[in-house]
């Protein structure tokens, strides 16, 4: 089996696309001759022309905008937007069009957009290269929002996004781009090829939207989590010697509400991880979902362990982190309790 | 005395109580304009958005290089096209001030940009139209009755019972849909223009947002996409002087054209003289086969005025002279038409005002019909479960929960 890094994985999944559907574009800054900041488009355009991989000027929301209008003329956009700290520009055009079109036509236009964007901290990016916004997306009915945390599913749910007949907001955690991160900046890198989800078949397959994975299986306590937060907590797990069910939630909207609330009745104990601010974060959403449906089955009140409520300072980058050290209170609170 | 910075406030022309005052418009005389070539190079045509484009003269006759030499059987579909959509407005407005409708927006004095425009097109050039297009829909034949269901969201609106009146959708038509977000169809046509270059196809798309709302980034962003792209796109500005109580000036107006921001962008601009049908209509011709050969995209401003009010919420008795659009220098698109086709022997006051009784009734018919269907207060209703779908392509379980809950609070 091909190794392949999330970045690899990624463009992997737009090269097969762009080859299996005429309709398939993708456009955004940067993207087209140099192969994106990141490298995630790296070659198509050499590949495809210049029709097909477009780069665009620096206009998040003419680049959403336009998406839509190709959209509804039978295309199949790909739009990135280089950071996820820079997609409010675009937020009109997502939040009033994009997600409502089919709704306001009564199902006669649409467009299935993906905006891909590279999100999360770690990076020493400072407050405008580290955001983690998805929660603000899922608060917007009518998009689909979706984070991978390994290459196998980046390119098996990025295949599945741009397939989709409704637009998705793609998150990508691009601390993890290169491999897999514990939350300990002072440990060496970890390749991909070091890890099973870095084995990537070289076709076509999906990784279906709306379905969350039990990546651990265990007895004591279920943790969600999502994105780079999933090996945090495998780490933070690890560290306490707990037997932790993991679940990586992978797509937010539509929630796999089930395959959560299976796992937090069976284990009685919830922790929810996210690297975004907490207040009002998606943790906010999973928390409540998970008390309506196990309320019964909870033995101890439900942990959030998430970002700070600031911006994500520049200098104190891992105190703001909720790393490991972070995660492992959270799991003694949960485990403390009768 | 030394000189100072200072913070300018546009003022408005004329307020209340006050004579109208229109000294600000430039105008240009009928014909006086030169037409060029339809692949001019941009900085060659920099007069085409500081003059204005006129064809109709003060006598009624048609004069000049951009005389677009229609035939008067086509001269006078347009001008029923005019009339029909300004009787509909009508009546749609005493139907919202007997409260069977919610709200309307008429398009009173602005007709000639919709008709004429949309009459120089293509069936298959794709039109994003704000919400003062109503024309668009009466060129394209969509059935009045159809309009007048959505307006009434009731079992047979289009939309569903989802969107404020007005806010009309037509794919078969190739009209698309009507956002209250302003300006945001901008660069979603330039979008679709893109697509239908990429994909080797001369279908155009055409947009239409008012003069008020270029000031929206999405404004700025579709002009640099279509210039940088060379879309095959027509952007139109409505200048009808008027963003609900806010004049011209407010949005830029004062110190330079809107279609000056044509040639800023590195694109061609032309300011027209927005009611006149005529020259409407050659402008429209002219820009649409720019950009089917390649030539680029055109910004339009269209000098007319806004002849009613903004809305059926709006009262401009509070902010402009009552009698401001009697006194507008550019005239009535329809008068202008029609005493046009009457200079040419090819109309009379008495087939006018046959015209005007058959469309009446025609409107009224309609409208016995559309409320068979229901209204907002009287069945029959959509069904709610309609709520549910179309937001996702497949409904997901979390919003069928939600329909189920409905269903138990409300019985049935």
């Amino acid at each position: 089996m091909p190794q392949m890094n999330m970045i690899q994985a990624l463009n992997s999944a737009m090269d097969i696309m762009l080859g299996r559907d005429p309709n398939v574009v993708v456009l955004g800054e940067d993207v087209g001759y140099f192969g994106g900041v990141f490298r995630v488009t790296d070659g198509l355009q050499r590949k495809y022309g210049e029709h097909r991989v477009l780069d665009t000027p620096i206009a998040e929301g003419a680049i959403v905008g336009a998406a839509i209008g190709m959209g509804v003329n039978g295309l199949r956009p790909v739009a990135e937007v280089q950071f996820a700290d820079y997609i409010y520009p675009a937020c009109d055009q997502i939040f009033s069009e994009l997600a409502r079109l089919r709704y306001r036509s009564a199902g006669e236009f649409w467009a299935p957009v993906t905006i891909r964007t590279p999100c999360g901290g770690g990076i020493r990016g400072g407050q405008t290269h580290s955001q983690s916004p998805e929660g603000i997306f899922t608060h917007v009915c009518g998009i689909k929002v979706v984070m991978p945390s390994n290459p196998y599913d980046a390119k098996g749910l990025l295949i599945a996004s741009i397939e989709d007949d409704d637009p998705v907001v793609f998150f990508e955690p691009k601390r993890i781009y290169n491999g897999p991160f514990d939350g300990d900046p002072n440990k060496p890198a970890v390749p991909w090829s070091t890890h099973p989800k870095g084995e990537v078949p070289d076709g076509y397959y999906t990784v279906p939207i709306g379905k969350a994975e039990v990546v651990r299986k265990g007895a004591q306590v279920t943790i969600v989590t999502y994105g780079t937060m999933v090996y945090v907590c495998e780490a933070a797990a690890r560290s306490l010697g707990l037997d932790a069910e993991i679940i990586d939630v992978r797509t937010m909207v539509p929630l796999d509400v089930d395959t959560i609330c299976t796992s937090v009745k069976k284990t009685g104990r919830c922790l929810i991880a996210h690297e975004a601010t907490r207040f009002s974060g998606f943790g906010a959403e999973l928390s409540a979902t998970i008390q309506e449906e196990c309320f019964w089955d909870l033995e101890a009140p439900i942990q959030r362990v998430a970002g700070w409520d600031t911006p994500y300072p520049h200098a104190f980058e891992w105190e703001y982190f909720p790393g490991p050290q972070r995660v492992a209170g959270g799991l003694k609170a949960v485990m403390e309790t009768p | 005395m030394p000189r100072r910075s200072r913070l300018h406030i546009p003022q408005h022309h004329s307020r209340p109580g006050e004579e109208p005052d229109f000294s600000y418009l430039e105008t240009s005389p009928a014909g006086a304009v030169g037409r060029p070539d339809v692949n001019a190079r941009v900085r060659d045509i920099g007069h085409l958005a500081v003059e204005l484009v006129r064809v109709l003269d003060d006598d009624h006759g048609a004069a000049g290089p951009w005389h677009p030499h229609l035939d008067p059987p086509e001269l006078q579909v347009g001008l029923r096209h005019m009339l029909l959509t300004r009787i509909f407005d009508d009546r749609m407005q005493r139907a919202q001030r007997t409260g069977k409708i919610s709200f309307y927006m008429r398009s009173f004095g602005e007709e000639a940009v919709s008709v004429a425009q949309c009459m120089a097109l293509r069936p298959r050039d794709m039109l994003f139209p704000s919400y003062r297009n109503q024309g668009l829909y009466v060129v394209r034949g969509k059935p009045l009755v159809e309009l007048m269901c959505q307006l009434l969201s009731n079992t047979r609106d289009m939309c569903k019972g989802r969107q404020l009146p007005v806010m009309y959708h037509w794919k078969d038509g190739r009209i698309f849909s009507i956002s209250g977000n302003l300006t945001t169809q901008f660069p979603q046509a330039v979008g679709w223009a893109m697509a239908a270059a990429i994909k080797g196809e001369d279908d155009i798309a055409v947009s239409w947002i008012g003069e008020g709302s270029s000031a929206e980034a999405d404004f700025h962003h579709a002009m640099l996409f279509a210039s940088v792209y060379q879309a095959p796109v027509i952007l139109n500005v409505v200048n009808n002087q008027w963003a609900i109580s806010t004049f011209q000036g407010f949005a830029g107006g004062e110190q330079r054209s809107f279609a000056a921001r044509g040639p800023g962008y590195g694109m061609a601009g032309v300011r027209v003289d927005g009611n006149d049908f005529l020259a409407v209509y050659a402008v429209t011709q002219w820009a649409a086969e720019r950009a089917r050969t390649g030539a680029g995209p055109t910004l339009i401003e269209h000098v007319t005025y806004r002849g009613a009010a903004h809305s059926t919420s709006d009262d401009p008795s509070r902010y402009r002279p009552k009698d401001d659009y009697e006194k507008w220098p550019l005239g009535d698109p329809v008068e202008r038409l029609k005493n046009h086709l009457i200079s040419l022997g090819e109309w009379s006051e008495e087939r006018h005002a046959a015209l005007v009784k058959e469309l009446e009734e025609h409107v009224l018919e309609s409208w016995k019909e559309a409320v068979q269907y229901g209204t907002l207060t009287d069945g029959p209703r959509l069904s709610r479960d309609l709520m549910w779908e179309d937001v996702f392509k497949e409904m997901p379980e979390h919003l069928r929960k939600q329909r189920e809950q409905l269903r138990a609070e409300q019985g049935g």
